[in-house]
């Protein structure tokens, strides 16, 4: 497609996306002087899940917030290039990162319920995004879409933080869902949990991926494999900043990755 | 990073696998030799034999399972073992045709031979040298040679028309030679579709290096 710059994507017409949900051109960024990415070309589909992998480092979360403008919330930070979410810059002046961030959900690697009973945590947002509606229907729709509804019907009152770590990732999945994103950034979502608890977020994924759009960052590249549609490989470059190495459909990258450098990390090599 | 333990393991299956060939290589001339010699205990070592080779299919298998279980291979990791999973059976299978020969060479009876074998022999010659230009070229990685030994099953099937022709020819002439040209029918069989599981082999090279799964010269038989 060639729109990519030097991505390695020039001979796959799947990632050729006419109507993607964020389309980024040459985005650069900085924390204070230290650049953390460069150069950054690259287009996310709809109802897709794409992973982002790549060593520590490499600039894969700091891309992840840069689609929600999270990381305006740090001192000293800088983007340079455009970031349009359905063709639309979301760092122009006239935006509101507030209404950005209700429709492009984050869930993080630790879960962070509130301290509040599960059913709040779940119709806090949408309470204070002003959601007029039947809140007890939203909160029992978004846990059941969450796929935690049945194991929590019973205990609505009952505060968030009693529940397990895998039940609280999911009860976070529940509060973003609440608000209607139509996109959930997820940087790392299940390192903190077990293999169980693991599987069952990423079942979740797929089914949620019917409805909106999902972009994991994750080191986990079985999970990678196993959840994503299409993976992008980062890499830091020699001065540190990171850059997109390869972008492919996923069973194309894991099992033949068109760059030794994605081969090197992916089969374990790397460094 | 490395991974020192998993590279070796990596390594060792690959040995294995051309350690397997070798002894099929070895039933596939015993057998040749056991039919135009009329040696009774060549026949019966190769299908002694035959079981070995069986076994070393199944060890490799289980290797190659264990590997994916434990080890999650990707990329060019998992082209090697699946490769070298889909290698092994087409061997062992191989090794199998090797056998049908030398159970044909002990049907054959103690009499004068009914053609001359320098056909069936100059297959035997052709299909092996493909095997083993096939071992170099997956040791070398190399599709260009892998694509241009599948080229030459034609050879061997051209072989094979003419062997069926000339046996064909003798049945209808002579009846008391149909039985003995039916076995050697399924000799010049064998030998056919050894090299069929060549091609095999030189497809899987391809995947091996470059991800792309493909039938080459297919066989018209």
């Amino acid at each position: 497609m060639g729109t990519l710059g030097e991505l390695n994507v020039s001979d796959d017409p799947a990632m050729d996306f006419k109507e993607p949900v964020f389309a980024l051109t040459n985005v650069d960024f900085w924390y204070g002087t230290k650049q953390a990415l460069g150069d950054i070309t690259i287009k996310f589909p709809i109802n897709r899940v794409t992973a982002l992998i790549g060593p520590s480092g490499c600039g894969k979360s700091t891309l992840l917030r840069c689609l929600d403008r999270m990381n305006e919330l740090i001192p000293g930070v800088r983007l340079e290039g455009e970031v349009a979410y359905h063709g639309q810059d979301i760092y122009a002046s006239d935006i509101d990162p507030v209404e950005v961030r209700r429709r492009v959900g984050m869930v993080f690697q630790k879960p962070n319920p509130f301290p509040k009973t599960i059913y709040e945590n779940v119709a806090f947002g949408a309470r204070v995004n002003g959601y007029s509606g039947d809140m007890d229907e939203l909160v029992e729709r978004s846990l059941k879409q969450a796929a935690l509804f049945d194991e929590v019907r019973d205990d609505l009152q009952k505060s968030g933080l009693a529940l397990s770590g895998g039940q609280q990732q999911r009860l976070c999945i529940a509060r973003t869902l609440a608000v209607g994103p139509d996109v959930i950034l997820m940087d790392e979502p299940c390192s903190a949990l077990d293999p169980i608890a693991t599987l069952k977020i990423e079942d979740l994924i797929r089914v949620l991926v019917k409805d909106l759009t999902i972009i994991i960052v994750t080191h986990n590249m079985q999970q990678a494999a196993r959840v994503s549609d299409f993976t992008a490989f980062m890499l830091a470059g020699e001065d540190g900043a990171g850059r997109l190495v390869e972008y492919g459909p996923t069973q194309r990258v894991f099992t033949n990755p068109k760059e030794k450098r994605t081969e090197d990390y992916i089969t374990g090599r790397f460094g | 990073m490395t991974r020192t333990h998993f590279d070796q393991q990596l390594e060792n299956i690959q040995e294995e696998m051309l350690s397997l060939a070798l002894q099929v290589e070895v039933a596939m001339e015993r057998s040749v030799d056991a039919l135009s010699e009329g040696d009774e205990a060549l026949a019966k070592q190769v299908i002694e034999d035959d079981v070995q080779i069986n076994e070393k299919r199944y060890e490799i298998e289980e290797t190659c399972l264990e590997l994916i279980a434990t080890q999650q291979p990707l990329a060019g990791d998992l082209r090697t073992i699946a490769s070298v999973l889909h290698i092994v059976v087409d061997l062992e299978r191989m090794g199998d045709h090797a056998e049908g020969i030398a159970r044909v060479a002990l049907m054959m009876p103690d009499e004068p031979p009914i053609m001359s074998y320098a056909d069936i022999r100059r297959m035997a010659e052709i299909t092996k040298g493909m095997m083993l230009a096939s071992l170099e070229a997956f040791k070398d990685r190399d599709t260009k040679r892998a694509r241009e030994i599948s080229d030459e099953d034609d050879r061997v099937d051209d072989l094979y028309d003419k062997v069926l022709s000339e046996l064909l020819a003798l049945m209808t002439e002579d009846k008391s030679k149909i039985e003995r040209a039916t076995h050697l029918t399924w000799v010049a069989h064998n030998l056919e579709r050894i090299a069929d599981r060549v091609t095999n082999i030189c497809e899987r090279i391809v995947y091996l290096v470059d991800g792309t799964i493909g039938e080459m010269n297919v066989s018209k038989y």
